[in-house]
């Protein structure tokens, strides 16, 4: 607050902070996205013969104790520390957590410029995306060994960051009237948080479809990359269940950030459902999600229609991020570009 | 329809139904109902449901924008017709969308209402039987009565449900997972309900008002009003409003330029013989009688005098002025039928000036440090007299002839070439207020928020059961919880407990 009645020199300085933050912040994860990527290529393939594991418990057969695998709860097998690839990948993972912290301190740099939270315009909403992606990526590698997924993950990250400083970049801070309540802060951040969620969702069920894929024999060429991809993931029921996680994990703040959506638009336009582009858009990412919660409790639905789901409904998210902002005229065009 | 979520029975809607064969229309029904009812039809229209709404959000809708919907019928006159005989200018007010959302409702009505049945009674009868042994469950020795005992203590200290036979302890846990997941799908009825109710019950309406001026709630005073079907137009809440000043402060800050910082609008308000002063601001609407007053936009209105040759004053009013661009860049139209002959000006009004090569006439602060009112005119027939009704933000050149160009600042004044004469007096606000009444959001946001409390119940919270055992010199433990090894840690910890 201080800062922003401060001289406009030192305003400006405070905005160059943040961009060299980011730029700093880039730099770090390509270095990070490197190790993470040597790490994924030195890790075990693992055999088709292998892959053929007993299947998980199927059916209505409920009532019979099922040979568990031992070990904690969720998080799979022990992770291995003579793990090929392992040290690459905890000097990636390091990496991701500095990046982390400068981004974060590139975005409350920002938010202190501007004067307000720093998620008014497109640039700064995909700013606190991208560190709400790495956010929920390291926040899910706190609790299970995701390593292998960084190599997935920092590109996307960069391609948000990449977006967001070239194409989206703006210097003018309009902030509509409507958008000066608390209501942004709840309804924008969480909207931000389940972008990030999603988004590693949405991977890990590509990724499922590829280890899945690599079950069988390669075949053509884009076939053996696959296989070659897939071998060195998980087992597909480990990254399905961790899709499961994250999506429950983000499902119900999703439908808490439409909630406080609809409150404020109660206030500032007096209805709280208007069907508006953007609402609808929400809507619409709400049943897929939802269809996916569903389709993993479904005979037949369950594991590759489900994660095909979980994609679309990624797609959707994106698409009322990029598309409804750009394509389309309604009341949430702050886009700002 | 819970998730991932183990069961004693069978999921009742999950069966396969398979078509029968010569059962006769009953049979048929009934085969129809278990197929409408089951998960994955479920899931096909909740999918369907998604897909129906995307048409909404491509092509313009009659509820948000009417405007735009004219618009489209006017570029595409052979292809509107056909997509408005489809319902798509009013996707979620059409009937195939409501075939879907109802085919969902009763689909899941049909769904849940067996499975609350099924769940008490699993909740009644408690921990079921012990499965078969399996060789590889985990054995305690000791005195198995005694390590009965222990379990049956320690499980219920860490608040399973527990039933204590001779030979066994059977527990489980996380019932709420299916309750939640139930109250889950019920409240989406409630908040189905909620939304129907508020659309049927109620009514709202736009109206523009110049500082100075007023309207009372009723439905000839709107400029668009829409009720729903049991609402009696004639009987809605009889109040006043009146707008007495509306200020707004733009920042001059360089990084925060023309952002509002202030932003209020004081109303009098005559409600039951009443009167108040209330502050009308976004984002905080005025509560009046069963009503709310928001205020949704607003705008400058220049006020002229216009004066005929032989020194009559034919026009003194202000009028209204629609914004064109963030710094209120505004344009309007003047009508003045009682001149001779009558008269009407297009007019461009910036509240900071400047023009420029490529954009004209042009404001460039929302704030008015520099109004100039630019004004074209135009002298013959309005063409008001022909009984078609005409937009006051349009003016029908056909039958006139234009005058001239003319900038002009406050207290400038201008002489047209017939000897007429128009004064800018200076300008007033304008806010676009909406008022509404509804009766469902309330509802609907309970609704709701039992809804993610159920939901986050469903999700989160595992269901699981442990058996011991008596064996022959001492207890076997034995867990389930299909998919999820949360019941090994439980398991576990149970072992360590006996051991």
């Amino acid at each position: 607050m201080i800062l922003t009645q401060a001289s406009p020199g030192s305003a400006a300085q405070v905005a160059e902070f943040s961009n060299t933050m980011t730029y700093a912040t880039m730099l770090v994860l390509v270095v990070a996205m490197i190790a993470f990527a040597a790490s994924f290529a030195a890790r075990r393939t693992q055999s088709i013969d292998l892959r053929q594991r007993e299947p998980a418990l199927v059916g209505g057969a409920a009532v019979t104790a099922a040979p568990m695998p031992t070990g904690t709860a969720d998080a799979g097998p022990e992770p291995d520390p003579d793990e090929p690839g392992r040290r690459a990948g905890n000097i990636a993972l390091s990496l991701s957590w500095l990046a982390f912290i400068m981004l974060f301190v590139a975005v409350v740099a920002r938010g202190i410029w501007a004067g307000r939270v720093p998620w008014g315009n497109m640039y700064e909403f995909s700013l606190t995306s991208a560190l709400a992606i790495l956010g929920v990526y390291l926040g899910v590698s706190t609790r299970r060994d995701v390593r292998w997924l960084g190599i997935f993950v920092i590109p996307l990250v960069l391609l948000t960051l990449g977006l967001a400083i070239t194409v989206l970049y703006t210097e003018t801070q309009q902030l509509v009237p409507a958008l000066d309540s608390y209501w942004l802060v709840i309804h924008v951040s969480m909207a931000i948080v389940c972008g990030g969620a999603f988004l590693i969702a949405g991977t890990t069920a590509a990724l499922y479809l590829i280890a899945n894929r690599a079950q069988r024999p390669a075949g053509g060429p884009l076939s053996k990359l696959v296989c070659a991809v897939g071998r060195r993931l998980p087992e597909p029921e480990r990254l399905d269940r961790l899709s499961y996680r994250i999506v429950a994990f983000a499902f119900p703040v999703w439908t808490f950030a439409i909630v406080a959506g609809a409150i404020w638009a109660e206030s500032a336009w007096g209805r709280y459902w208007g069907w508006d582009p953007k609402e609808t858009w929400a809507f619409i990412t709400w049943v897929i999600f939802a269809g996916y919660l569903h389709a993993q409790s479904t005979a037949g639905w369950k594991g590759r229609k489900a994660s095909w789901l979980a994609i679309i409904g990624l797609v959707a998210y994106i698409f009322n991020y990029f598309g409804v902002n750009l394509l389309f005229t309604g009341l949430h065009s702050y886009g700002g570009v | 329809m819970s998730a991932t979520d183990f069961t004693t029975h069978a999921d009742p809607m999950d069966r396969q139904v398979s078509a029968p064969g010569g059962l006769g229309p009953i049979g048929w029904l009934r085969w129809m109902w278990r197929r409408l009812i089951s998960m994955r039809t479920a899931l096909v229209l909740l999918l369907l449901l998604g897909l129906a709404a995307i048409p909404g959000s491509l092509l313009p809708q009659r509820t948000s924008d009417s405007v735009a919907v004219s618009n489209y019928f006017a570029e595409h006159p052979d292809l509107a017709p056909w997509l408005d005989r489809l319902g798509l200018f009013d996707v979620y007010g059409s009937a195939w969308f409501a075939a879907i959302y109802l085919l969902l409702f009763i689909s899941l009505v049909g769904c849940v209402v067996p499975r609350i049945g099924v769940h008490y009674r699993t909740w009644r009868a408690g921990p079921p039987e012990p499965p078969r042994r399996r060789s590889d469950d985990p054995i305690v020795t000791g005195d198995s009565q005694v390590l009965l005992d222990t379990a049956e203590t320690t499980l219920r200290a860490a608040r399973w449900r527990v039933r204590r036979d001779g030979a066994h302890v059977a527990a489980e846990k996380g019932y709420l997972r299916e309750t939640g997941n139930e109250v889950f799908h019920v409240a989406l009825l409630g908040l189905l309900l909620a939304i129907g109710w508020g659309a049927v019950t109620g009514w709202h309406g736009n109206v523009v008002v110049r500082e100075n001026t007023g309207f009372s709630n009723s439905v000839s005073q709107y400029d668009q009003f829409t009720a729903g079907r049991f609402v009696d137009e004639e009987a809605i809440s009889p109040f006043t409003v009146r707008l007495d000043s509306f200020d707004v402060e733009f920042d001059r800050d360089p990084v925060q330029m023309g952002t509002p910082r202030l932003f209020d609008a004081r109303v009098s308000v005559t409600s039951d013989g009443e009167q108040n002063t209330e502050f009308l601001s976004v984002n905080s609407p005025v509560k009046v009688a069963d009503a709310k007053v928001y205020l949704i936009g607003h705008g400058y209105a220049p006020r002229l005098r216009i004066t005929d040759s032989d020194g009559t004053v034919v026009f003194e009013d202000s009028v209204v002025f629609t914004q064109e661009d963030a710094n209120y860049t505004s344009a309007g139209v003047i009508k003045a039928p009682d001149a001779t002959p009558q008269l009407g000006f297009r007019g461009l009004f910036a509240p900071t000036a400047a023009i420029s090569e490529e954009a004209g006439p042009h404001s460039t602060f929302p704030g008015p440090d520099n109004p100039v009112l630019f004004l074209s005119a135009f002298a013959g027939d309005l063409g008001l007299d022909d009984g078609v009704p005409q937009s006051v933000f349009t003016l029908d050149e056909t039958d006139m002839e234009q005058l001239g160009l003319q900038s002009l600042a406050p207290g400038d004044d201008w002489e047209l070439p017939g000897g007429q004469t128009v004064e800018f007096l200076g300008f007033d606000r304008w806010i676009s207020v909406k008022v509404g009444h509804d009766e469902g959001g309330f509802w609907a946001l309970l609704a709701i928020v039992i809804a993610v409390a159920g939901m986050t119940a469903s999700l989160f919270i595992r269901r699981r059961r442990l058996w011991v055992v008596a064996t022959d010199d001492g207890v076997s433990v034995a867990a389930v919880q299909r998919g999820r090894s949360a019941s090994v840690v439980d398991r576990d910890e149970l072992l360590r407990a006996l051991r």
